[in-house]
């Protein structure tokens, strides 16, 4: 296509040393006319400072309720080519891995439906195509389901979910992020293609307590790689950190959160049972310090962006679990928290929500999960505290 | 190339399928330590080694992404995944883009054509990896500011802690939404910018009485502004009430929110993920309001440039933003800044009770 619109603001965002989107979209534009009104949109954005998108409105596939978001520009007689402008989200492979191969095939066939661009990934972890027509979306799903790829979530469903990169590289992982999340997400294949929950679930598995992929804050159940064993030092690596100018009192044993580590100049140790697990010091000196024994999980709930009565972070629920390959273990019990959401919940209240409005024990007794100090930062500072029958014949 | 055709379509589409297993995606190196990783080590600001227990290694480079890619790009990409890593390629959680080489001797050549294809190397370490951020006039109707530009021109400034070039006391997470639906969840980040709206709605009432429920969306706002309006068959706002989060328009698209003379960005600071040292911790507000300045908007730009310089001079090595927030105080950060601290800066909504200092030890 030959260049369409003068975007003398946009151009000004090809210039410096971060990747530039706008030359993204200029070369998208190349060989799609969508591309091609998609830059003068935004160009006209960028004069008038708004948006011209409208609401999205309901497309999809054929049995499915969720994974295309329908997308329609409120100006389509001035840019017609993004009259319609849907995202398809196809659900990535664990760990964001491809081979060129796989990839190459992805843009093969989005070159031929839709205008090109991409974003490789959108927040919640799917490989998002940016901008397609109605009459596309049938023969598009038919081209990648046929080669092994699928929709990820939208809408009041379970969204697709995401994890780390685990044990594929990486030496703090605790459990096996990536093939957890790939069971999880095919046990969950109906509750993420036909939406019927109350609003949207998600679920991220990270490795340890750094938490690549932010799972305590931005998953409604988010399950985190934890042990219950000591720290093994390798003093001899303790010697060369020290050697290499790391100053191992103010760096490590000053910064630990629970003063339970100490150097003597020479070696270090550390009391075990006040390691409260918060990966300071193994992920600054990796060679020296490594968790063992026994590996599980801590099962967090209900962490959410603000809107609307302010965001949250997500709330041990389960300290440790131990979890095994297919993870049935794991799916039983997030079918019973989402079973008791389901059946709490108004519309549109995300999990953590419900559990503020209705109370901790109601949920906690729900999923079958006993009250422990783990749970908590400190106990209840009133005394307006509530008792069942049952509590008072103890 | 032709599309299917519908019955072409229908004899080959596939349900629930899911996604197709990530075993097949692995380098060859990755598979066979998979599991049995021994440590990692950071060569420079974009390279990194991971050593297993066997002693093999896998050299990692990463690079910037803009998000958005288009489909030339990632064909680009993956020429030079073809000819340095066996044909594979990985994306980070933070949107960067990784090329793994077992073979320590391929870095080099594969550093040198990245560079030549235009491909800025870095993320790693103490510094600036990349900024989650969401869609922006790009994609999305709920947009009052757009994203991709603003990262643009905050990534441009700061290059210098992506590249390696400059350090930071700790690695610094940034992040950009450009509404308070905050797809891009940049509540715990240590330095992220918000859009925010600030003049009550205006309502349509003509097209709302044919496109809207009228309980559903009096029942969307969380300050309860939102009464019938029987005689309009339509809905009013108390603007003593509302608070601009704009669950209404989500809602009720007739209930228009943006008001491109008064919407811009808000930045907040000293949010964290990790459990390291300190709890995960929400941002909190440090600048409520900055003007849409498009194509670059060099005040916002400015202003995280000097909360960065201000924390790196001040921080302690391995100390978060908020960590160092924490530790000194936020008197001392609004001191040391130079940001105005305003009305707007005290919580009204609904954390008051916990956010206002109850303790007679403060500083100057």
């Amino acid at each position: 296509m030959s260049k369409k619109y003068d975007t003398p603001l946009l151009d000004e965002l090809e210039k410096g040393p971060w990747p530039s989107f706008v030359t993204e979209i200029k070369k998208a534009a190349k060989k799609s006319e969508m591309a091609n009104d998609e830059l003068g949109q935004v160009e006209k954005s960028y004069r008038t400072k708004r948006g011209y998108w409208k609401h999205g409105g309901i497309v999809g596939v054929l049995g499915y309720g969720g994974g295309v978001i329908g997308r329609y520009s409120s100006l389509p007689e001035e840019f017609p080519g993004v009259a319609h402008f849907h995202t398809v989200r196809i659900n990535q492979p664990s760990g964001f891995y491809y081979s060129s191969k796989a990839l190459r095939e992805i843009c093969d066939i989005w070159d031929k439906y839709g205008s090109g661009l991409t974003n490789v990934h959108g927040s919640t972890g799917d490989l998002v195509l940016l901008g397609t027509t109605t009459s596309a979306l049938e023969p598009l799903f038919a081209e990648y389901s046929s080669r092994g790829w699928d929709l990820g979530g939208s809408g009041s469903a379970m969204r697709t979910p995401s994890c780390c990169l685990g044990q594929s590289r990486c030496e703090w992982a605790n459990i096996d992020t990536m093939e957890i999340c790939h069971q999880l997400t095919h046990k969950f294949q109906d509750e993420m293609h036909r939406p019927a929950y109350p609003y949207k679930f998600k679920i991220k598995v990270a490795g340890c307590a750094v938490d690549c992929v932010a799972a305590i804050a931005r998953a409604d159940c988010s399950i985190i790689g934890t042990w219950k064993g000591k720290i093994a030092v390798d003093q001899d690596a303790v010697k060369a950190y020290a050697k290499g100018g790391m100053n191992i009192q103010a760096e490590i044993v000053d910064m630990c959160p629970t003063r339970c580590m100490s150097y003597d100049g020479n070696a270090l140790s550390v009391d075990d049972g006040e390691c409260s697990r918060c990966m300071h010091c193994i992920s600054k000196m990796t060679k020296a310090l490594k968790p063992t024994g026994e590996k599980g999980v801590s099962i967090l709930i209900g962490s959410k962006a603000p809107i609307v009565v302010g965001s949250l972070l997500s709330w041990v629920i389960v300290p440790f679990m131990k979890v095994e390959p297919p993870y049935d273990d794991l799916e039983g019990i997030i079918r019973k928290i989402i079973e008791w959401w389901d059946e709490t919940a108004k519309p549109r209240e995300r999990i953590g929500e419900v559990i503020e409005i209705k109370g901790m024990r109601g949920f906690l007794e729900a999923i079958g999960v006993p009250p422990v100090p783990q749970q908590i930062k400190e106990p209840r500072k009133d005394p307006f505290f509530f008792w069942k029958e049952e509590d008072l014949t103890k | 190339m032709a599309w299917l055709t519908d019955a072409e379509a229908k004899a080959i589409r596939k349900t629930d399928i899911g996604p197709p297993h990530f075993g097949q995606f692995l380098p060859p190196v990755l598979k066979k330590n998979y599991g049995k990783w021994k440590y990692h080590e950071r060569i420079d600001g974009g390279t990194m080694v991971h050593v297993g227990e066997s002693g093999d290694k896998v050299f990692t480079v990463r690079v910037a992404s803009p998000r958005i890619l288009s489909t030339e790009t990632i064909r680009e990409m993956l020429d030079i995944a073809d000819k340095h890593c066996d044909g594979y390629i990985r994306f980070t959680t933070r949107n960067n883009v990784e090329f793994m080489t077992p073979d320590e001797k391929k870095v080099d050549g594969l550093k040198k054509d990245l560079k030549a294809k235009g491909f800025a190397i870095g993320g790693i370490g103490p510094g600036i990896s990349n900024m989650v951020h969401t869609q922006g006039w790009i994609h999305c109707h709920s947009a009052c500011t757009d994203a991709s530009g603003m990262v643009k021109a905050i990534m441009d400034e700061l290059f210098p802690y992506f590249d390696g070039s400059k350090t930071l006391p700790a690695k610094t997470r940034l992040a950009m939404a450009c509404c308070v639906n905050m797809c891009g969840a940049v509540h715990c980040s240590d330095i992220a910018v918000v859009a925010v709206h600030r003049k009550v709605p205006e309502i349509n009432h003509d097209l709302l009485k044919n496109m809207c429920e009228i309980p559903t969306t009096i029942a969307s706002c969380p300050t309860r502004a939102i009464s019938p309006d029987p005689a309009k068959k339509s809905v009013k706002i108390n603007a003593e009430k509302c608070m601009y989060c704009g669950n209404c328009f989500t809602v009720c698209p007739p209930i228009d929110i943006h008001n491109p003379e008064n919407d811009g960005v808000a930045i907040v600071v000293g949010g964290k993920i990790g459990s390291l040292r300190t709890g995960p911790k929400f941002s909190k507000l440090a600048i409520p309001f900055l003007y849409n300045e498009t194509p670059r908007w060099p005040k916002v730009v400015d202003a995280i440039k000097n909360i960065l310089d201000v924390y790196a001079k001040n921080a302690r090595k391995h100390e978060r933003l908020g960590e160092w927030i924490e530790r000194v105080g936020w008197e001392r950060f609004f001191s040391l800044t130079g940001i105005e601290f305003t009305h707007q800066h005290i919580d009204d909504f609904t954390f008051m009770r916990d956010t206002m200092r109850t303790s007679a030890a403060f500083k100057y």
